[in-house]
């Protein structure tokens, strides 16, 4: 979706502000709601497609005025409520007034440590890979209104596939559905001045993994 | 700033919008937790625990560590290179946001960044959680158009002619930036040059701190 998270090449949003890294947190309510979140994915009524779908889809007034970790409560609370486990009058009330649909799948304290652990790789059994590493492509003008990791500043510029990584999950898909729909992956390389015109900055490149859905052959 | 009279207790003085901010994220993540406890969707010691392994064991040194390696182990450059997920397994940094990992080498020619303009896609078991800037408008629109700019607020400027490249994280594939050792580390062991290795020089926003120079 053209949302308020398709950043990339956009001006105006000021300087970047480093910070030590031992920095971890910069509030006790950014821990809870890292925990909160990580511990709500077991409940399996989403996945880290809609996940993500649900942070863009915020309106972009508040996702450019929150900090991250906000925006991670605000798109919980609404994928929680679309699933049924949370109503807006608990939300006013601060606590619980029905049952939950799924504690049966609480995450324990116990099985965290191996869930974070063992992660959730994408790779899939899928279709064979129609490019090949040095192929030109051109990635498609795809504007979905729904989720989508095609980036706009790298919408119908051409570039060079430098990896293929088999067949992964298709966030396009999976975001609105349960189906995985596994599409072949690439890593695809562009020059900074098909990126941005003529002031782009001649030394450099910028890669993007794009699934085949994204892109057309382009005559060398 | 609401301007209706205050008649609870204020534990201290609110005199701007951000204690006033923080205050409601308090409140409602507070409030979302109990409604999820009291409903059993959610065990707070589990939240405990999952905070427990981002603040206190996966973090940077993780990835330090892998660098060291590579810069002292040819064999495991070598296989960074051709399987990097599977390298890093190897020394037990395994698990989620860390799936599907690609390690890139700088070398004087070539400098590379990582960046994930489309929300936060970060190395989570070599490098932890992402920071603030990470995360934020200004690192993830300007990151992939002019990263030069973006270096110096990190007070790193490269030579005119180092091309660059920027990887931005689309994708579940996640990108570990493996910098150029450092002048003056030879003889150095690998613990001692994994505490030369900063953070910000594994996404390619710094260069690794040189001996005898406090990182």
């Amino acid at each position: 979706m053209n949302g308020p998270q398709d950043l990339g090449g956009r001006h105006g949003f000021g300087a970047v502000v480093p910070e030590p890294e031992t920095d971890r947190f910069h509030a006790a309510w950014e821990k809870r709601v890292l925990g909160l979140t990580l511990a709500c994915g077991p409940l399996a009524h989403w996945n880290i497609d809609s996940s993500r779908h649900a942070r863009e889809s915020l309106p972009p007034a508040i996702y450019y005025n929150a900090s991250y970790y906000e925006i991670w409560l605000r798109a919980l609370t609404n994928l929680l409520e679309r699933a049924g486990e949370i109503g807006a009058d608990e939300l006013a009330a601060g606590h619980a007034l029905r049952p939950g649909l799924r504690p049966d799948r609480c995450l324990t304290a116990a099985d965290a440590p191996g869930v974070l652990a063992r992660g959730g790789p994408a790779d899939r059994p899928g279709p064979a890979p129609a490019f090949a590493v040095g192929d030109r492509v051109r990635t498609r003008n795809h504007q979905p209104a729904g989720h989508t990791r095609l980036p706009g500043y790298a919408r119908g510029r051409v570039g060079v596939v430098t990896a293929v990584h088999g067949a992964h999950v298709f966030p396009d898909h999976h975001a609105h559905s349960p189906e995985e729909d596994p599409k072949p992956l690439y890593t695809v390389q562009f020059d900074a001045g098909e990126l941005y015109g003529a002031d782009a900055d001649p030394t450099l490149t910028v890669s993007i993994e794009a699934w085949e859905p994204y892109l057309d052959r382009s005559p060398a | 700033m609401h301007d209706h009279p205050h008649d609870h207790a204020h534990g201290h003085d609110h005199g701007h919008d951000h204690d006033n901010e923080m205050d409601e994220m308090t409140a409602r993540a507070r409030a979302l937790e109990t409604i999820l406890v009291e409903k059993g969707l959610v065990d707070p010691a589990a939240v405990d625990a999952i905070i427990e392994t981002y603040e206190h064991q996966v973090g940077p040194r993780n990835g330090a560590s892998v660098v060291a390696r590579a810069w002292t182990d040819p064999d495991f450059a070598d296989w960074l290179r051709r399987d990097a997920t599977a390298a890093i397994s190897s020394m037990g940094f395994t698990g989620r946001q860390g799936e599907h990992m690609v390690a890139v080498f700088n070398t004087p020619d070539q400098h590379n960044m990582v960046v994930c303009t489309l929300c936060s896609c970060y190395p989570w078991p070599v490098l932890g959680l992402p920071p603030t800037w990470y995360k934020a408008p200004a690192y993830r629109s300007r990151a992939v158009r002019e990263p030069r700019a973006v270096l110096a607020e990190f007070g790193v400027t490269l030579p005119e002619g180092t091309r660059i490249h920027v990887w931005d994280s689309t994708a579940e594939v996640r990108y570990l930036v493996i910098p150029e050792r450092p002048a003056g580390s030879d003889g150095m062991d690998a613990e001692a040059l994994a505490a030369l290795v900063t953070r910000d020089s594994m996404i390619g926003c710094g260069q690794p701190a040189r001996p005898g120079v406090a990182a």
